[in-house]
């Protein structure tokens, strides 16, 4: 029935399922003390000390806080600007 | 024979914690328990007017502290039931009246007379908010199926752990079935799983508790309402019965198939 809702109706999910995202991301910040401020923060200064010994795409870097069921992480993804042909 | 406190807050206001304080007073005196209600939101008294027990107030909680008057005289009986006791907070006061130490003092004092001190916090998390957690025995947190609610719950329920209250127990209040099966309101599950925290009662939506506000006569004098019954569970519940959570009421296929029917067809005008 959800599925078919969606089918015919929606394009993003319903509220609810929205709601329940929100708050987890909420709720691992809270618990974290690591605001979403606090992140672009820790981005910025990433970019600026990577960037200094090896080229990196500072537009495509992303620094995330993650939940897990162990042990709660920081995850820094840093896109490098590599030469094409490496890879051939 | 010593009483259990159990202390109501939730850290957002406005999700129901004077409500439901006032029912689990009546449901649980209505099942032969000995219960004071404590009205610990100085300068914001409230609960004196759920219990429709305003007109008999004489004295109250910062008398009590201050030594104005003995703590017996500052109860008030609730003629409808037994052994149903309202301690009210002082209205013209603030929450700096007020000590933890008094409150544990006050509670242990009351113990012994009584099976159930049930201590309904003011909203927040500063000075009312721990004189109301001091002398808990246990932690109920209420909570409505909404975001900024949920996020306050977890706020406090790390509160809670913090001063070795815990572990607190979770009630959900205002849930629509209507709306959860839309997909437009937190389930259940969503939120249990979210604030990691057991669940001691789901309180449907329910227009008789505002009659009940406007009247002041708690719907768990009677169980012919969804809320009233939902408190009589968790008084049950509290009591330690074992009462299984029934699932919300499903509609049945026609119901479904006619509602569905329904909807395609507004959509097509």
């Amino acid at each position: 029935m959800k599925l078919l809702d969606r089918l015919l109706h929606r394009q993003e999910p319903p509220s609810g399922e929205i709601a329940r995202e929100r708050l987890r991301l909420v709720l691992a910040h809270d618990r974290a003390n690591i605001s979403p401020g606090l992140l672009e923060v820790l981005k910025d200064e990433i970019i600026a000390v990577i960037s200094r010994h090896v080229p990196i795409d500072p537009d495509g870097v992303q620094v995330t806080y993650t939940e897990g069921p162990r042990v709660n992480r920081l995850v820094a993804d840093i896109p490098l600007r590599t030469e094409r042909r490496a890879r051939r | 024979m010593s009483a259990r406190v159990v202390t109501i807050t939730s850290g957002k206001g406005g999700v129901g914690k004077t409500t439901i304080t006032a029912n689990l007073g009546v449901a649980l005196a209505m099942r032969g328990q000995r219960v004071v209600t404590i009205d610990a939101d100085i300068g914001l008294r409230n609960l004196d007017v759920m219990l429709g027990l305003e007109n008999r107030i004489v004295y109250d909680l910062v008398d009590v502290v201050e030594g104005r008057c003995r703590l017996r005289q500052a109860l008030v009986r609730d003629k409808r039931l037994q052994e149903l006791y309202l301690l009210p907070a002082a209205q013209t006061r603030d929450k700096s009246a007020l000590r933890a130490e008094d409150m544990v003092r006050v509670c242990n004092e009351l113990r012994e007379s009584f099976d159930f001190l049930l201590v309904d916090s003011p909203a927040g998390i500063e000075q009312g908010f721990r004189n109301a957690v001091a002398p808990a025995d246990e932690v109920l947190i209420v909570t409505n199926p909404e975001v900024a609610a949920v996020r306050d719950a977890d706020r406090v329920i790390g509160l809670i752990e913090a001063e070795g209250k815990g572990p607190a127990r979770l009630i959900i209040n205002r849930l629509k079935p209507e709306l959860v099966r839309r997909g437009d309101m937190l389930d259940t599950e969503a939120v249990l799983e979210l604030l990691a925290i057991d669940l001691i009662g789901i309180i449907p939506e329910d227009e008789t508790v505002i009659v009940a506000a406007n009247t002041g006569r708690p719907v768990a004098f009677t169980d012919n309402s969804p809320a009233g019954r939902a408190f009589h569970q968790i008084a049950r519940r509290l009591m330690g019965e074992e009462v299984p959570f029934a699932p919300l009421k499903e509609p049945g296929f026609l119901e479904r198939l006619f509602r569905w029917m329904r909807f395609e067809g507004e959509e097509q005008q």
